[in-house]
């Protein structure tokens, strides 16, 4: 396998706050999307956290003072924005699996060409058990579904595959791969190469990519 | 209507080895750390704890007494175990589980929530399209192996049974409470409180403020005292925010 340097994880992050509109309600999970938090201050965008809060702030600074009956889904102490709620766990997954979320930003250790994810369970821990948190019901209920992660595991190996071969969180869901090297579609005819990173070609990314690319007519490089 | 037990030793005097205890808390937050701990110095064996989000990660020095004491029979919950496998391995809770000596089950959070709600609203399962085409179909669980679930389509869109979750006892967190049992959680440490409050045949809350009835404005009551059947004023403990 190849190996490419692209797009450090606060980049991926960025490229990815392009994808939230104005007006949206969004939930980020854990890694990469977390970051994205840092890309969208100011902006007219909601979080919602499944702890059961709306309205989620930047982490606690040193000049904050920590409430420690306020953490975020990742247990760390954060701030409120004003207009804020909070609210309990079922109320939470209420509006997460009913479908009020514009977008929701998830990590992955694989996805398919049809849009199933894997992200719960690594085999290579050597449990059949493991942390789901809320990551089903977050595919489940969602409109608009982002996986934001590097295009090949540590060991170089695609995460980017014709079948899944971790177990599934969930399938058919992904709408869009954001990852260090580039930006894929999934479309019911397949994925879609629609931005790269600069300097690297389309024979590039389909060598660490398993199933067939096709190629966007209007390719672009990343835009930020 | 007083429901005030004057101390945590009393509140869970009758709870027998074999018992299903609902545990709230999101990992470090809204945790019932102090009834937690007096089941501990009770010693009760054999017990099933289930909870939401990782709690006894939270409150991970009780979680391990427990272990140490032997008293888990098995956990339900949806993230139990550390997201570090390296630091996971070093964990007695983990290593348990893996020798088979505790039964860890896992559901995803939200059928979590709504299994301890139905239970509560007297709804017997409920269909959610979470977790299908995947291992949750099965049931997951280290040790036993679970009828399928049943599948069917609404809409042209596939979803699970899942049935609601009715433990013997909740231990409740809250910030404050009056006499009749009606209850206010401050912040994000309400999470799965309310909903195990409403599940169990017996709640238990401890109050880290006691007031008489009156004293919480009715707005404010986020579980109505008839969920609760014992009250235990406990003090505001501090805690360590954060998991590995």
């Amino acid at each position: 396998m190849p190996k490419f340097e692209g797009l450090p994880r606060d980049m991926i992050a960025l490229r990815a706050s392009k994808e939230i509109e104005d007006g949206d309600y969004v939930n980020l999970g854990i890694g990469i999307p977390t970051l994205v938090s840092n890309w969208i201050e100011g902006r007219d965008i909601i979080l919602q956290s499944e702890i059961g809060m709306l309205k989620t702030g930047p982490l606690c600074t040193e000049d904050d003072d920590v409430d420690q009956d306020l953490i975020n889904a990742s247990c760390q102490p954060v701030v409120m924005l004003p207009g804020a709620s909070v609210f309990d766990i079922s109320e939470s997954f209420s509006m997460i699996r009913g479908g009020y979320m514009d977008v929701i930003m998830v990590g992955a250790l694989q996805v398919s060409e049809k849009g199933d994810l894997a992200g719960w369970s690594n085999p290579a821990r050597g449990l059949v058990v493991g942390n789901i948190g809320g990551s089903m019901d977050l595919c489940a209920g969602a409109k608009k579904l982002i996986v934001t992660m590097e295009h090949t595991t540590t060991e170089d190996e695609p995460k980017v595959l014709k079948e899944l071969t971790y177990p599934a969180t969930a399938r058919g869901v992904v709408n869009l791969i954001i990852t260090d090297l580039a930006v894929i579609e999934v479309t019911p005819k397949g994925l879609v190469l629609k931005e790269i990173y600069p300097g690297l070609t389309p024979e590039d990314i389909q060598s660490v990519t398993e199933p067939k690319l096709i190629i966007a007519p209007d390719l672009k490089e990343i835009e930020f | 209507m007083d429901k005030v037990i004057p101390s945590l030793e009393e509140a869970i005097a009758d709870i027998k080895e074999g018992a299903t205890i609902a545990i709230p808390g999101f990992f470090s937050a809204g945790v019932p750390r102090l009834l937690l701990r007096a089941i501990i110095a009770k010693g009760t064996k054999n017990l099933t704890l289930a909870s939401g989000c990782g709690p006894l990660l939270g409150a991970h020095e009780e979680l391990d007494m427990l272990v140490k004491n032997g008293q888990l029979k098995k956990v339900i919950d949806s993230y139990a175990l550390y997201r570090s496998a390296s630091k996971g391995m070093q964990h007695p809770f983990e290593q348990a589980v893996r020798a088979g000596e505790i039964e860890l089950e896992v559901y995803p959070m939200g059928t979590l929530a709504e299994k301890y709600r139905a239970a509560g609203a007297g709804i017997a399962a409920f269909y959610t399209p979470t977790g299908v085409g995947t291992m949750v179909e099965d049931g997951i669980s280290n040790i036993h192996k679970y009828q399928k679930k049943e599948k069917r389509v609404f809409n042209g869109r596939e979803y699970i049974l899942e049935v609601a979750l009715k433990p013997d006892y909740a231990f409740i967190h809250a910030a404050t409470g009056d006499s009749e049992g009606n209850l206010h959680y401050r912040r994000t440490a309400r999470n799965f409180n309310h909903v195990m409050a409403m599940a169990a045949r017996v709640t238990i809350a401890e109050v880290e403020n006691l007031v008489e009835p009156g004293g919480l404005e009715p707005e404010h009551i986020h579980t109505p005292g008839v969920y609760v059947q014992r009250v235990v004023k406990v003090p505001r403990i501090e805690i360590k925010i954060g998991i590995d």
